[in-house]
């Protein structure tokens, strides 16, 4: 489990989470994404989850209380190149209504556009 | 559920975060035996690091206990699992299964721990009793026949 900072430009943060977010994990992936919050606040913090192993409803905790203190900044926050069942966890808490989730639109890299469509299908 | 399993598994381990990956390491292992689909497979480590981190969080809030983690396949496909604590046990678990419900609203958690379980799994009981502890069953039956 590790989270790597990445300042795109002044007013973009991009937080990329990897390996396996649990009760255990998210209170370290917390403090990083938060001491960076502070260091230098954005506009938006862009979540990735593209090298997330594995993810339970610790995951949405992280995500709400990023959320608080982005809005506490003015700011917002993106979730981008969630794995289907990842956003299928974020769809039944609703995150959809605090945060944004871009649909399938070609980031650069890589953008799992089969995962986008049809997730809350089930 | 009456017929005898053709393969069980019991774990025990202290309520330490870092069992929630045990625990889901082990149940990975018991149903990989069952070829079960990657998308099944992963609710059900998710299901049951849901029920483990209640137990940590909840059942041994500020204490240290025992985690009991039970696994049985059936031939038909059937996965049967229980996770037991003998911590704080909860009040009123109807209340507990409501959906963003968490009585640590503090802590980040999303309150979705339940939720998570029943959309997961084909089935979630819970039996509980203040002072005594917490037992989840879950089921949840594979669509490959074993």
């Amino acid at each position: 489990m590790a989270v790597y900072i990445k300042s795109d430009r002044n007013d973009e943060l991009t937080a990329m989470i990897t390996g396996e977010i649990d009760h255990h994990s998210a209170r370290w992936l917390r403090m990083d994404i938060d001491t960076a919050l502070n260091d230098c606040p954005p506009k938006t913090l862009k979540l990735d989850f593209s090298g997330v192993t594995f993810m339970d409803s610790s995951g949405v905790g992280l995500v709400m209380g990023r959320y608080k203190n982005m809005k506490a900044l003015g700011g917002r926050v993106e979730l981008v190149n969630m794995p289907e069942y990842i956003e299928r966890v974020m769809l039944l808490a609703g995150m959809d209504n605090l945060v944004t989730i871009p649909k399938a639109k070609d980031a650069s890299g890589k953008s799992s556009a089969k995962g986008q469509s049809g997730s809350s299908a089930e | 559920m009456s017929k005898k399993p053709i393969n069980e598994m019991k774990l025990k381990f202290p309520s330490l975060s870092a069992n929630e990956k045990l625990s889901r390491i082990a149940i990975s292992g018991f149903v990989g035996l069952y070829d079960p689909r990657i998308d099944e497979l992963n609710e059900i480590k998710t299901a049951v690091s849901e029920a483990v981190t209640n137990s940590i969080v909840h059942g041994y809030r500020n204490t240290c206990g025992e985690i009991e983690l039970t696994a049985k396949a059936f031939s038909d496909g059937l996965i049967y699992i229980k996770i037991r604590d003998k911590g704080a046990g909860i009040e009123d678990v109807a209340r507990a299964m409501e959906p963003l419900y968490t009585s640590l609203p503090d802590e980040e958690r999303s309150g979705l721990g339940f939720s998570v379980m029943e959309s997961f799994c084909d089935s979630v009981k819970v039996t509980s009793k203040l002072g005594s502890g917490t037992t989840v069953v879950l089921t949840k039956r594979l669509k490959t026949k074993l």
